[in-house]
């Protein structure tokens, strides 16, 4: 299995989150990650979907997730040419002892003390998921408490927009 | 929304009842077949009225669902059906999987709760947009009167046009009682809907290269050619090129079945000309059809030396089973029409292979090989004769309505088909019950035409009530029950595969069922005749060959009554050829215990 990024455009109409999520279920499709919110344009949301499959599957997956009328455009985002983000938010067991090692761990990773008490403390992370996984590590010998992670989003680099592309092509069509 | 000029009087207000009724007929909406229920009941008020909409009563949603397959399949417009929220929508699921299934242009009308109570497990609530997102092309949930002619419009816009299919128009409760202006035509915004109709002209000249070079081609057809209208561009592109034919189950009549070059249906119970043509060939021209594990047997094995030309409307089909050398994307008679011309440059240009060669192998395999049966040993009428002679006696312009099983293959295999749209089953679902109502849809759609019902007893008994519908709304099809007893097609599975053992497929329809023995049952049930009667309609009981052809012309004499005909012929009869499930079609039996050997191939 390849993991891919999709960035998939759509209205912003209800419903439209479970006919994706759908989509993927019954075409036996696998999704490792699910973003969704608003864009630049009032009426559009956009997904990021990340998901394992090998390469003549993927193509099935963006046909079908075309099929679906509230679907705009759909671009597939390569690691090199996109800025790929995850937030997580982990609480971790931190008394007097080892308050100090676990906002030093924090600080490396250019993480942020977002809540703090007597025996644990919170922290807010953002970065690739690679990054992301390091700091975990480095952190799991303290103790952690509970964790919480969004899908990732990515965003293309360089200055084309992909909103801008969608709307002029419904514009022609139309 | 409201620029457009208005039909109504400016500024009209009307309830979303009355402006569901009115974007019905603005659509050009004839028809429509339902059954009122409490959420909406506000609906069939303003229908009661309308002198353009006729609203057909039928007696089950199911039959309401495929009565406007049938309608669609046999006319090509959007067919309508309409049922209250909760269990009369979930009832219409089956026919509105089905139309999916074989991308029949329908538009559901469902009734929902009122938006107050959605979500609240109200009497009679089903969330059926959640329950038909997988088997609708789109659906909608309206949650205002204003949306109403927007919705209507899009959805009859949606399940017309590209692929067509099913579209669900949800209408919550007081939503069809509050009033807002109307306004026709109302706007539509589908931003992200655009199916390509027009090929792209590089891979049309791909396509008609390869096609001047292959030595042993063949055009692939599918239910397609028959949706986009598209039959008299293929006749004239196969008379072109001599390049044979094979019609799928859902393209029989796409391509007439008296032409020389027709090779008859390929599939699980193709002819060992159509299976093998595919098999060896070193080209497919596949139009408009999806390479259905029914055609193909196991995948791997298919077609094995063939580049594929795949030209589809939906992008997705390409490539899903089969990889395709040449893709192209279009409505089916579009492509047809460009590589007509494509192709004449190719041939003036001297380029042009020899076909002689691949037709004296097709030849000599329809002469070793052709389609036949083979009267039943123990006397008892046989029902590919029946099937083989109402074709015979209703000709090609009657429009034959099959169920699924044995009778719908054989309907298939024996019927002549020479025209588009004559021919109706269930392909894609296989859904039992479908023929009856689709029937009724289809003489609805065509009243001058003949149509004949070939059902089993097994799909019969699940919506023969219908017939009721028929006769009291003057809607006289004919019926022909071939009654064998049994689930023919599970029995047959039974027979070749799991020794014999008739496990829970005896119908008692012939004879008192095993389950009866301990009961006071001593005769077949139902009494086909009778139940028939029973229906207001004429029922008639055929037992031996010499009764056929006199039953069959009496049912076509009566004109004013539905007919049923109880054909009761022999349980032992199977469907030949086979390709095993999950076999490769180069494994094809012709008929029991013959396996043909290509000795001489090419």
């Amino acid at each position: 299995m390849t993991r891919h990024t999709l960035s998939v455009l759509v209205e912003n109409k209800p419903g439209v989150l479970a006919r994706v999520a759908g989509l993927f279920s019954r075409r036996g499709f696998n999704i490792e990650s699910l973003a969704v919110g608003p864009t630049e344009h009032p009426g559009l949301s956009r997904m990021t979907i990340v998901v394992g499959v090998e390469g003549s599957a993927l193509e099935q997956v963006t046909k079908q997730l075309n099929k679906l009328v509230n679907v705009l455009k759909i671009v597939e985002l390569e690691e090199n040419q996109a800025v790929q983000r995850e937030l997580l938010l982990v609480k971790v067991r931190a008394d007097e002892h080892t308050r100090h090692g676990v906002i030093e761990t924090a600080e490396l990773f250019h993480a942020k003390v977002v809540d703090v008490g007597p025996e644990a403390l919170s922290i807010e992370v953002t970065g690739p998921p690679p990054k992301l996984e390091a700091m975990l590590k480095m952190l799991e010998p303290y103790g952690i408490r509970e964790m919480v992670q969004s899908g990732m989003v990515a965003l293309g680099r360089g200055p084309r927009s992909m909103t801008q592309a969608a709307l002029r092509s419904v514009e022609r069509s139309a | 929304m409201m620029a457009a000029p208005s039909s109504a009087q400016p500024g009209a207000t009307l309830t979303g009842a009355q402006a569901l009724v009115r974007s019905l007929e603005e659509v050009g909406a004839t028809v429509v077949f339902g059954i009122p229920g409490g959420a909406i009941l506000p609906a069939y008020d303003p229908l009661y009225d309308s002198t353009r909409v006729r609203h057909i009563l039928v007696r089950h949603e199911q039959g309401a669902g495929h009565a406007a397959e049938g309608y669609a399949q046999a006319t090509g417009k959007v067919g309508v059906c309409m049922a209250t929220s909760g269990p009369g929508a979930t009832n219409l699921v089956t026919p509105i999987a089905d139309a999916y299934m074989d991308s029949v242009p329908m538009v559901a009308i469902t009734g929902q709760v009122g938006r107050a109570f959605i979500g609240t497990d109200a009497f009679q609530e089903a969330d059926i947009s959640g329950i038909t997102l997988p088997i609708t092309k789109h659906n909608f949930l309206v949650q205002s009167a204003a949306e109403v002619p927007q919705a209507i419009a899009e959805a009859f816009h949606l399940a017309g046009t590209g692929r067509p299919g099913p579209v669900l128009v949800d209408l919550p409760k007081d939503v069809l009682q509050e009033r807002a202006p109307f306004v026709w035509p109302p706007k539509m915004d589908l931003p992200g809907y655009r199916p390509v109709i027009r090929p792209h002209g590089k891979q049309v000249r791909e396509a008609a290269r390869l096609i001047a070079e292959a030595k042993r081609p063949v055009l692939y057809v599918g239910g397609g050619a028959i949706k986009a209208h598209a039959t008299d561009e293929l006749r004239q592109l196969a008379e072109l090129t001599g390049i044979p034919v094979v019609t799928t189950l859902m393209a029989r009549g796409a391509f007439p079945d008296s032409h020389r070059q027709h090779l008859g249906m390929p599939g699980m119970h193709g002819s060992v000309t159509a299976v093998t043509s595919l098999q060896k060939a070193d080209l497919l021209i596949a139009l408009g059809t999806r390479f259905d594990d029914r055609v193909t047997g196991r995948l791997e094995t298919f077609a094995p030396q063939a580049l594929v030309i795949h030209a589809d409307i939906d992008p997705a089909e390409i490539g899903k089973n089969r990889a395709a050398d040449v893709p192209i994307v279009g409505d089916v008679r579009e492509v047809i029409a460009e590589l007509i011309p494509a192709v004449q440059a190719e041939f003036a240009a001297g380029r042009r292979a020899d076909l002689a060669g691949w037709w004296a192998l097709l030849d000599q395999w329809r002469k070793t090989y052709p389609l036949g049966y083979d009267d039943p040993a123990d006397g008892s009428l046989s029902p590919q004769y029946v099937i083989e002679r109402i074709g015979q006696l209703g000709g090609p312009d009657a429009i034959y309505v099959a169920g699924v099983g044995q009778h719908q293959m054989w309907a298939s295999q024996f019927i002549s088909y020479e025209k588009p749209a004559k021919w109706l089953n269930s392909g894609g679902a296989g859904t039992m019950g479908y023929a009856v109502p689709a029937a009724m849809g289809a003489k609805v759609g065509c009243p001058d035409t003949l149509v004949w019902t070939i059902d089993g007893d097994g799909c019969f008994q699940m919506t023969n009530q219908e017939l009721a519908t028929c006769a009291i709304e003057g809607i006289p099809i004919k019926v022909a029950v071939i009654n064998n007893g049994n689930l023919g097609m599970v029995r047959q599975w039974q027979t070749l595969f799991y020794e014999e053992r008739y496990s829970n497929t005896d119908l008692g329809t012939h004879r008192p069922a095993p389950a009866a023995e301990t009961s006071k049952v001593k005769h077949p049930v139902p009494d086909f005749v009778r139940l028939a009667e029973a229906l207001g309609c004429v029922g008639m009981r055929c037992e031996t060959k010499a009764e056929v052809d006199a039953t069959i012309e009496k049912a076509m004499s009566i004109d004013d009554q539905p007919v049923v005909v109880d054909f009761t012929v022999g349980k032992d009869a199977m469907v030949w050829p086979m390709v095993a499930a999950g076999t490769s079609n180069d494994d094809i039996i012709a008929a029991r215990g013959i396996r043909p050997v290509f000795d001489s191939e090419g």
